[in-house]
């Protein structure tokens, strides 16, 4: 009846689309090198439990959201260019690319002889296909966002271009967004089959409750999908997924509770991998809404929250301090000379006299939906907001409905962003002024300014001195209440061999395709 | 009545005391517990000590305050919402009974009616019509459960209203009220009591699953069941926090049906009955 | 006819009028929910222009009587339509999940409705002596232990522990009966735990309700034993208040189990049913609202029927 509600396409999307770093453009394994005593088993039925699936799902990729969806895309589908471990990227069903036109068109060159589970084999005519579909005006995908900057695109022999409306370094990272799996003819004519080039077949699909898979033969690569059966379970309760675990009824976990995560690697066989991310817990307030359009209001709150305390209780230490910009430190041009802003009961209570509120209740709204912990964090908010004579009133949410009926709509409430590539794209997302998910309302005609000649700015040097600028007008002046950015936790059985870090969790969801039974 | 008491078993006594000190530990929770409601004092999960009796809960508050706290909310609104649901559902329930004819038939069918609509359908169409505040949370709660009891209380007095003695009531001349009052209510008392005992706790319990859906009670406050909920994540790993409120929600159980018990032994002599 | 015939029929046919009244009330309440499933669907970045064609495909601009008379004509051929999310056949899903559920219904109710009657006889026949007392205690403390708490204590004590049963329910077609009762051992443990109480103490307060009459005392004079007089004397007479527990906790065990569903990972309706309210997929909801409203009613319907049968004066009005 409780169970926490994923109807915002926009989380499935954040979760999934982070890649770390600029990193050029590199050919090589995904593997890192194996030793011959650590060389790859083949055989054995692999099983993850995921938190995140329901009866709602499909396996159309446009639509796919949460985790046990997305995994299953990971298993039976290819994608153009895969991310490595250390965030880099590496040829999958590209071969190679290149930019031409200082990034504004992109040549991509399809792989020979990859072969669909269809039997259908692959051609720069069903990549097209593909991109149009997530593209189209009528398109539905999720990837919609990331591919609005594409004026055209077309398929020539083994070549695939896009060709963008401004240049983008960055374009071949979009590609390896989860929604943009490589379907037969694009998926446009059955889009929820199933069927892709992965190293997975699909067997059976029970959404919300398991997909089941056989490993594909004919895969392109021999050097990932080890496992001759796989089959993921949707698990959503927490302890539950913890003891399949530790029961061994699977074999891998993600989001292991931060506050037991401890306890979950001291059991015998079970080990646990810590992915830093980009994630953040945030409180968000509209700028344009009383009172939160007085900015001693928001800076009072900003300087009532005892961040160090929230990372240490909700996150259990697994996360780092937020400093109210979105950006951590992992992004490519962070302004490490950004303060961090400290709990200050005196600034706090010094900037809520200045706004001169009236002291009625300042409403949070808040959900266990926005994140997990969030109403624990609330709780926390409003206690040390209390010592500075802030009157906060918690108001708890049905997490039924929240991303769409408090998140984005209600003035002050309890939110989670992912993270994305790269700062061009967290920025644009959800801090320019005309934005959709601009939760924040911050309309800041010099931060729009400054954001649209970053984006034009090819020397890395001056781009990172104006995202310095940006960062330091929302620390200054934002809606945005950012305690702090959260780590991903997985647990996986110790009979499993190749497990490695990689910049996203579940070895950024490859963990069927890397594994083997050790 | 003075005689019953004093005839009282050891454990409907030790039964009825507990409940007592529940009920009072409910009313003076302000003046007893060590620390405030919201109060961070501790770390997360602190063991037990002489600083905190019970140790501390999962972001570090003194979970003994929380259980008195939490108390207040969980005994006054289970309380609240038995006694309204009982009332509702068995003088309804008798009612039918009685008047029969078309009355019954279309109490009873609203009865099957609601009780027919998914709860989890039930509550988000409330929560999304009205304001969810305490009053609300009550009201639902005993509607819901007033069709229960209504069915019950309907049941009972089905077969009692069949019998002999109340004919002849009936024949004597007696009113609705009457019969209702004096022939059926003593008569239905024991199946009644026993299932209020039940009832009671099923509201504790309940009242933590609408809390979690955003009906009603608001954090910091806090009622017994959420404690457990909030809690329960350490729970395999031998972290005991879980533990002392679910603890209390079974100690208050037992009390409270160990009370029924001896109402229930003592309805039975009433009527005449060998004791 | 026979009066009992009669009667039978005219409470089938009042079921149906109130399962008919119970589509509407679903209808109703499913279509004033905030929020609509093309929202849902195609999240915050759906542009005026798309939702309306998602709305105008689903046909959600169709006025709400022509909606509902479109939906109850389907359910009349037996077609519940598709699942507006994933375009899911509905009777064939839902029809799995309903299988599950039952399964599971069933083999709880196998276990504890016998045990519980049987605990509440032992209890009245050494009322007030230890057996009652320990029964009533320990029954009271499972009851009065949220659901997952219980669940969660026997995962880990049966399943991670010593490793006798999964600790994932999940069953498939594939599976012998035996493995299949293997999986579902903890949940059917959890939800004996939940529902026995409630029918032990009503077994046991009905019966002691009776004990007091006259004819019980003319059987025990006869010199019958203690349990063949409340078996076969006293149980009889007390039925109408244990049918109507049972049945409240039958329909328990249909329709109320997310929680252990949850836990358990077991596919059952209730997850099923949570899920698409979430996504207001109101097909879907309609659809399962129905089967429970059904269910509801049937076992109302059953209840009533039993109450009458098991007492002669009913059975006779006057």
């Amino acid at each position: 009846m409780t169970g926490p509600s994923k109807k915002l396409s926009r989380r499935g999307f954040l979760q999934h689309s982070g890649a770390a770093g600029l990193a050029a453009t590199s050919a090589g394994l995904l593997l890192p090198q194996a030793g011959f005593a650590n060389s790859p088993r083949k055989g054995g039925h692999f099983v993850l439990g995921l938190k995140g699936g329901e009866s709602t799902d499909t396996l159309d990729p446009a639509l796919s959201l949460g985790s046990a969806n997305s995994y299953a895309l990971y298993a039976f589908g290819d994608y153009l260019v895969d991310i490595t471990p250390d965030g880099g990227l590496t040829p999958a069903l590209a071969e190679s690319w290149e930019a031409a036109e200082g990034g504004k068109v992109w040549h991509f060159r399809i792989r020979k002889s990859v072969e669909f589970h269809n039997g259908k084999s692959l051609t720069a005519e069903d990549v097209l296909k593909t991109m149009q579909r997530h593209s189209n005006e009528d398109s539905q995908s999720g990837a919609l966002g990331i591919m609005r900057g594409v004026e055209s695109m077309k398929a020539d022999g083994d070549l695939f271009t896009v060709t963008l409306t401004t240049p983008n370094a960055d374009l071949p990272y979009l590609m390896t967004d989860y929604h943009l799996v490589i379907q037969p003819n694009g998926g446009m004519d059955s889009p929820a089959d199933g069927v892709g080039s992965g190293p997975y077949r699909l067997t059976e699909e029970e959404p919300g409750v398991r997909y089941s898979f056989a490993k594909f033969a004919n895969h392109w690569n021999g050097q990932v999908g080890h496992y001759d059966t796989h089959e993921i379970i949707a698990i959503n309760d927490d302890t539950a997924r913890v003891a399949a675990l530790q029961s061994g009824q699977v074999h891998a976990i993600d989001k292991v509770p931060p506050r037991i995560a401890n306890l979950v690697g001291r059991a015998p066989g079970v080990a646990v991998g810590i992915t830093p991310g980009r994630g953040h817990y945030i409180f968000v307030m509209h700028t344009d809404t009383p009172p939160f359009d007085n900015k001693d209001l928001r800076l009072a709150l900003k300087y009532a929250i005892n961040r160090q305390e929230l990372v240490d209780t909700v996150l259990n230490g697994y996360g780092s301090v937020g400093n109210d910009i979105p950006i951590s430190d992992a992004y490519p041009l962070f302004d490490e000379t950004l303060p961090q802003r400290a709990f200050s009961l005196e600034k706090a209570a010094e900037h809520y006299g200045l706004s001169g509120h009236d002291g009625s209740p300042i409403i949070l709204q808040v959900s266990d939906a926005a994140f997990p912990g969030a109403i624990d964090a609330a709780q926390l908010f409003q206690q040390s907001a209390k010592a500075a004579g802030i009157p906060l009133e918690i108001k708890r949410e049905p997490a039924d409905g929240y991303w769409s009926e408090v998140w984005n709509k209600q003035p002050f409430c309890a939110s989670f962003w992912g993270g994305r590539p790269v700062q061009d794209q967290m920025w644009s997302t959800g801090y320019l002024s005309s934005a959709d998910w601009n939760d924040t309302r911050f309309n800041n005609p010099e931060f729009d300014a400054l954001l649209l000649e970053a984006r034009a700015e090819l020397d890395q040097t001056r781009r990172r001195a104006l995202y310095a600028r940006m960062a330091r007008i929302v620390w200054e002046e934002g809606g945005l209440i950012n305690p702090m950015f959260n780590q991903f936790i997985d647990g996986y059985s110790e009979k499993l061999g190749g497990w490695t870090q990689h910049y996203s969790q579940m070895m950024n969801g490859f963990a069927a395709k890397l594994t083997w039974f050790a | 009545m003075i005689q019953a008491v004093r005839k009282m078993p050891l454990s409907a006594l030790a039964g009825l005391v507990i409940t007592l000190l529940f009920f009072l530990m409910a009313l003076s929770a302000p003046l007893i517990a060590p620390y405030g409601l919201g109060e961070v004092v501790g770390k997360v999960w602190e063991p037990s000590s002489a600083r905190f009796w019970l140790g501390t809960d999962n972001i570090g508050r003194d979970l003994l305050s929380r259980m008195i706290y939490g108390g207040r909310t969980t005994i006054f609104i289970a309380s609240a919402a038995t006694l309204i649901s009982f009332t509702i559902g068995s003088v309804l329930g008798f009612t039918a009974v009685v008047m029969g004819g078309w009355c019954d038939v279309l109490l009873s069918r609203f009865v099957d009616l609601i009780m027919s609509i998914p709860g989890l359908i039930f509550a988000l169409v409330i929560l999304s019509v009205v304001p969810a505040t305490i009053l609300v949370l009550i009201l639902v709660m005993a509607f819901l459960d007033a069709t229960r009891v209504y069915r019950l209380s309907r049941s009972v007095a089905e077969s009692i209203y069949a019998m002999d003695y109340v004919e002849a009531a009936k024949l004597r001349g007696e009113g609705t009220g009457w019969i209702v009052l004096r022939e059926i209510l003593p008569n239905a008392l024991s199946p009644l009591v026993s299932e209020l005992g039940l009832r009671f706790i099923f509201m504790v319990l309940y009242l933590s699953t609408l809390s979690f859906l955003g009906l009603g009670i608001q954090p910091p406050s806090t009622d017994w069941g959420a404690i457990v909920k909030e809690n329960s994540d350490g729970l395999v790993y031998g972290i005991t926090a879980a533990l002392a409120p679910a603890i209390a929600i079974a100690t208050l159980a037992i009390s409270v049906n160990l009370v029924a018990d001896w109402v229930l032994s003592l309805t039975t002599s009433l009527k005449g009955g060998r004791s | 006819m026979h009066p009992m015939l009669k009667l039978l029929i005219q409470r089938l046919a009042l079921g149906l009028l109130l399962l008919f009244a119970s589509t509407i009330l679903i209808f109703v309440g499913t279509s004033i929910l905030p929020g609509d499933v093309a929202q849902a669907i195609l999240g915050q970045t759906a542009t005026p222009e798309a939702l309306e064609n998602l709305r105008r495909e689903m046909g959600l601009n169709e006025p709400a009587v022509a909606r509902y008379f479109s939906w109850i004509g389907g359910i009349l051929q037996g077609d519940l339509g598709t699942a507006l999310t994933n375009g899911a056949d509905i009777t064939q899903s839902l029809g799995k999940r309903l299988g599950n559920t039952l399964f599971l219904a069933f083999w709880a109710a196998v276990v504890s409705v016998p045990l519980a009657i049987l605990l509440g006889v032992i209890s009245v026949r050494y009322r007030n002596r230890l057996p009652d007392k320990l029964i009533s205690a320990v029954t009271l403390a499972t009851i009065s232990l949220p659901e997952f708490i219980i669940g969660y204590v026997v995962m880990f004590l049966l399943a991670v522990k010593l490793q006798w049963v999964p600790s994932v329910s999940l069953i498939n077609d594939g599976m012998s009966l035996l493995a299949k009762l293997q999986a579902i051992a903890l949940p059917v443990i959890v939800l004996v735990f939940v529902v026995l109480a409630h029918m032990m103490r009503m077994t046991r307060a009905a019966i002691l309700n009776v004990m007091e009459s006259a004819y019980i005392e003319t059987a025990e004079l006869k010199g019958l034993n203690g349990f063949r007089v409340i078996v076969s004397h006293a149980l009889p007479n007390a039925a109408a208040p244990i049918v109507n527990v049972v049945m409240l906790n039958l329909a328990y065990l249909v329709v109320g189990v997310v929680v252990v569903e949850v836990v358990f990972v077991y596919p059952g309706m209730g997850q099923y049913l949570v899920d698409h309210v979430s996504k207001r997929d109101v097909p879907v909801v309609q659809a399962a609202g129905l089967i429970f409203a059904g269910v509801y009613i049937l076992l109302n319907t059953a209840a009533d029927l039993i109450a009458i049968l098991s007492n002669p004066r009913l059975r006779h009005p006057k």
